[in-house]
């Protein structure tokens, strides 16, 4: 442990200097270039193209469905998990497997199939169609298939956790009085709560740029159905790229406080799961 | 009083009572959570092959006699045989430097790698777009020499690199930084060259961290929609700019279902023997552990 600051090992200028030549290749310098390219924008222009109606409803669209998609996922992300820790049962690993097949899937794929299923003639559509809900072609359909996307996180983020988890301090807790209910409400939750807030805010995050799932199931119609990511798309179709930078721009500024509160959750649940 | 440490049970022993929900609510548990997979995950899964057959064997088998098809795939596979090898370099050299060696910046270099997974999909196509496209920002002085990027296999190659960026980096930096330093030290104190311990001591020991980067990497690689999508200008057939994603998407949009599901089948393909054998790295990873410790 002596060694820390210099290491004895070799390599060190060109791994580094390679990692940093490639990163800035092929991340940092065409990240760079789109916020270069919107300072072509005056900042009326700039604030005048990311206001648009047009863009606003996209927003909502983009940031209502993601947030929904997360908490439908937070909660039975939270019961998969659960079920996946605590109890055992027939096909278990098929089952843990399985939670990963949204990672895998390719999107445009999960898109085609959820909307089969759940167009009006559809595997689910069809039952549901006659109650007068429609899902493929409206905002549920794009909730459904963020849902699917965001899946794993939740389960992937507690599982560990619940894993980990010291089975003592519930006892202590029956022990002490406190019924199932109560001590997973006031003892065990607690304890998950910053790897359920990272699953949710990954969830979150990845839902908010997802195209290929959308777009199918959506309906794409504009100020209804339209995601920001697609707004960009038609933008970029109709040779508009300020007016695409501009909306990109905002959506990365958006992504990196994701990633910075991500970093600060990590942060966070670490200092918490530090042994005392 | 016994001290309730005493009572504790090895972690992979059966709960006590206590701590045990009642066997209703357990099955109602179980129960929901398998629902909540099945419609959302089996359901889908099956809706795959189930209108991929939909009109028989022979129509399924129709779908991938079509030059247009084969281009696909072609285009899929060159995307992802040079996509993924150069990811893979890039992971094994970030790793290195960054668990092998102290320096300043550490943890934001980490987070600058796992920036493509923040990037909405369609923005990660579109920087490429405003770099080299026509109106980009090299877009004359490739004009000029002649240089076709977006629009082109280059651009789809790119947008695919870019998307599956931190997919080895980030299976083997915490992994190498885990194992340490002392292994390589002792290798190199006795004499062994850089390239020497690496290959003998470094690479034996993150294989299977390495097979999962990869296993991830090239799942996405041959899967990825959005960013390609916005490079490719969806040039068809032979020499076209189509990879399978792109393929499926023509074909659904054309009312061809059958055709559409059947090339996504073979995506859904992929996606099954990556998720098994990820499992099984998993298990392989798992037993290593289980022996070291």
């Amino acid at each position: 442990m002596a060694n820390q600051k210099s290491s004895v090992l070799p390599g060190f200028k060109l791994t580094l200097g390679y990692t940093l030549l490639y990163l800035s290749l092929i991340v940092l310098i065409p990240l760079a270039a789109t916020f270069w390219k919107t300072s072509t924008l005056t900042w009326d222009q700039f604030w005048h193209t990311v206001t648009a109606p047009r863009v606003m409803a996209s927003y909502r669209v983009s940031f209502g469905a993601s947030f929904l998609a997360a908490l439908i996922n937070l909660f039975f992300g939270l019961l998969v998990a659960w079920v996946l820790v605590r109890y055992q049962f027939w096909g278990k690993r098929f089952v843990d497997a399985l939670v990963d097949l949204p990672f895998a899937l390719p999107t445009a794929v999960a898109g085609i199939a959820l909307t089969a299923i759940y167009a009006p003639n559809g595997w689910i559509g069809h039952w549901l169609a006659p109650l007068g809900i429609k899902i493929a072609y409206t905002q549920l359909g794009i909730l459904i298939a963020l849902t699917f996307i965001g899946l794993p996180f939740i389960v992937r983020t507690v599982q560990p956790v619940l894993e980990d988890f010291d089975v003592e301090i519930e006892e202590s807790a029956a022990s002490l009085g406190a019924n199932r209910w109560q001590t997973f409400w006031f003892v065990t939750l607690p304890m998950l709560r910053p790897a359920l807030l990272t699953g949710f805010t990954l969830a979150f995050a990845r839902a908010l740029g997802e195209y290929g799932s959308v777009v199918f199931i959506a309906g794409n119609m504009p100020m209804k159905t339209e995601i920001t990511p697609l707004l960009i798309i038609t933008k970029l179709e109709e040779f508009d790229y300020p007016g695409a930078t501009a909306i990109a721009v905002v959506m990365l500024v958006v992504s990196f406080v994701l990633l910075l509160t991500i970093n600060f959750l990590q942060w966070w649940s670490q200092r918490h799961h530090a042994p005392a | 009083m016994v001290p309730a440490s005493t009572l504790s049970l090895p972690r992979r022993a059966a709960p006590r009572r206590v701590t045990a929900e009642p066997p209703f609510v357990r099955w109602l548990l179980i129960g929901v959570a398998l629902l909540f997979l099945g419609l959302f995950l089996v359901v889908p899964l099956a809706a795959v092959f189930a209108e991929a057959f939909a009109k028989g064997l022979g129509f399924y088998l129709h779908a991938f006699d079509d030059v247009n098809t084969v281009a696909a795939i072609k285009l899929t596979f060159i995307t992802a045989a040079i996509a993924v090898p150069l990811n893979c370099v890039f992971g094994v050299a970030a790793a290195w430097a960054i668990a092998k060696f102290d320096f300043r910046g550490k943890t934001l270099l980490i987070t600058f790698i796992d920036l493509p997974f923040s990037v909405s999909p369609v923005v990660s196509g579109m920087i490429y777009v405003l770099l080299f496209g026509a109106q980009g920002v090299l877009g004359p002085w490739l004009i000029e020499h002649d240089i076709q990027i977006i629009f082109a296999v280059p651009g789809i190659v790119l947008a695919t690199i870019f998307v599956t960026f931190p997919f080895v980096a980030r299976e083997l930096i915490p992994l190498m930084q885990a194992q340490g330093r002392t292994e390589e030290e002792a290798a190199h104190v006795l004499g062994a060259s850089g390239w020497q311990t690496f290959w003998r001591v470094t690479l034996p020991n993150i294989k299977w961290g390495l097979l999962y980067g990869v296993i991830l990497c090239n799942a996405r690689a041959m899967g990825e929609f959005g960013a390609v999508s916005v490079v490719s200008g969806h040039i068809r057939g032979p020499g076209g700019t189509n990879t399978i994603p792109l393929h499926v998407e023509i074909l659904y949009n054309e009312y061809n279902f059958v055709g559409a599901f059947a090339v996504a089948s073979l995506l859904t393909f992929l996606a099954v023997v990556t998720l098994v054998l990820k499992t099984w790295v998993e298990r392989k990873n798992a037993a290593l552990r289980g022996t070291e410790n």
